[in-house]
């Protein structure tokens, strides 16, 4: 609470990552009771640091510094299975989902490098086309990660099988697509 | 029946299979499919990793597109999209303070009455009709249900179907004739988008469904995504190369069209990398041998 004692204010508390999360996703992390039923059926489990129920416990102790900078966070494949078998209905999923955005705002420098070359090339595809290039999405990841051999030798197997499209799609609603980006960056930050 | 569609933008590439065998099989079932014009990208894994607000908002404009044309439901044969999308409906139609700030972040009207479903239960809606219309049953043929993940999420809908023990899918190949065999990795996760930005994961997720699938007695793998269908067929070229057995993965609108009598091309079952084919024949001798 602000004080108004002697004629100096203190600063309003910082919210405690419990209280981003819940203020974001209206889910309780605090509720964790760390059964660790999450990590159990984590499919990613096996290469990650932090294990689901790790990330729930440190958010209780609010390590925003260890968890921003995690590269565990950018693991997550996102199949949500922690989220469907949590029993308190913490949805470790959306929390790691809420990490992962305040990572972005608050400590891009450390966000691993390759991971977040596909989202932003993924990101970028949507705001120039409105719809995915899986070759357009390809190039641009290459070109930001310098891998340019990866699954190279797929390519010619894609296009005889006339799975790989070389033209880039294109929606009459662009623009509109490329609103919705803005509102949604004003809105989040 | 007339029912909206979103194919997604794999299904426009990679997945192109799916899409052909979709139509093909909703075509001899009388199902009409109205594709939402000028459809945009659900966002994906990419928009939920970086801003869950947009991860919201970018499916619902399909969403809002679906229900200004006047459609009620809305097919998404893409499990991600399907998870998307049906992620967006439930956070809309359970956040009264989201639900408000919608047509401002669309930049259009919505009021979040479009029902996405998937193609699990829009196929077993048509059980009946199925078993009417199978004239190439696949007797003996045994298949491993793959459900994945994100066909069953969120966890509240899972389609229609449980959440942790589904079963439309084996209910669907049962009626055409075929043997789901009782394995242990159905709802594992493959890896999904992981393939491009970490094929590790992918390999080694991949790799323990193939193993566990082929052990249990499959002679083929059946999917409803086409994340999990490029992570398991694809990947398996590194098997060909090596000398590997290899087991073919099938849509199921795949083994669907082919119970129903449609040609295999039409399906779309040569763009595969682990060919069908030798299964296929297998499948067309023992129809012989039945007459």
């Amino acid at each position: 609470m602000a004080s108004t004692e002697g004629g100096v204010k203190e600063a309003p508390r910082a919210r405690t990552l419990s209280e981003e999360i819940y203020r974001r996703t209206g889910r309780q992390p605090a509720r964790c009771y760390q059964c660790g039923k999450c990590s159990a059926g984590c499919p990613m489990a096996e290469e990650t640091e932090l294990r689901p129920h790790d990330i729930l416990r440190m958010v209780g102790l609010n390590q925003a510094d260890r968890l921003l900078t995690a590269k565990s966070l950018w693991l997550c494949a996102g199949c949500e299975t922690c989220t469907a078998r949590c029993p308190n209905d913490c949805d470790p999923a959306s929390v790691i989902d809420e990490l992962r955005s305040m990572a972005v705002a608050k400590q891009p420098d450390t966000l691993p490098r390759n991971l977040m070359a596909f989202h932003r090339s993924f990101l970028d595809q949507i705001r120039a086309h409105g719809r995915i290039s899986e070759l357009g999405l390809m190039v641009s990841y290459k070109l930001r990660t310098g891998s340019l051999f990866q699954d190279a030798t797929a390519a010619p197997g894609m296009v005889t099988r006339g799975k790989l499209h070389l033209g880039a799609p294109s929606i009459s609603g662009v623009e509109e697509v490329r609103a919705i980006f803005k509102a949604c960056e004003e809105e989040e930050r | 029946m007339t029912i909206g569609y979103y194919p997604g933008c794999s299904l426009h590439g990679t997945g192109r299979e799916y899409d052909e065998s979709v139509r093909a099989v909703a075509g001899a079932l009388g199902l009409t499919l109205r594709e939402i014009d000028d459809w945009s990208c659900c966002g994906a894994t990419s928009a939920h990793s970086v801003n869950p607000l947009l991860a919201v908002v970018l499916p619902a404009r399909n969403l809002a597109l679906a229900e200004s044309a006047g459609m009620t439901d809305v097919l998404t044969p893409c499990a991600a999209c399907y998870n998307r999308l049906a992620r967006s409906e439930h956070a809309v139609a359970t956040n009264p303070e989201l639900a408000e700030k919608m047509p401002r972040l669309l930049g259009r009207p919505f009021s979040n009455s479009v029902h996405v479903r998937t193609v699990l239960d829009v196929l077993r809606e048509s059980l009946p009709v199925i078993k009417e219309k199978t004239v190439q049953p696949l007797k003996g043929m045994k298949v491993a249900c793959y459900y994945g993940c994100l066909l069953l999420r969120p966890a509240e809908i899972a389609g229609g179907d449980d959440p942790e023990s589904p079963t439309f899918m084996e209910e669907i190949v049962k009626a055409i004739g075929a043997e789901p065999v009782t394995w242990n990795l159905r709802m594992d996760c493959c890896g999904g988008s992981m393939s491009i930005p970490h094929a590790e994961s992918v390999v080694r997720l991949s790799r323990a469904i193939l193993e566990d699938a082929r052990s249990a007695g499959a002679e083929a793998l059946v999917v409803a995504c086409p994340m999990c269908h490029s992570n398991l067929d694809f990947r398996q070229q590194a098997y060909t190369n090596k000398g590997e057995t290899t087991l073919p993965v099938l849509y199921l609108t795949e083994l669907l069209g082919l119970a129903l009598g449609l040609n295999a091309e039409s399906l779309g079952l040569k763009r595969h990398f682990v060919s069908p084919a030798p299964m296929l024949e297998r499948m067309a001798v023992a129809a012989k041998e039945a007459v």
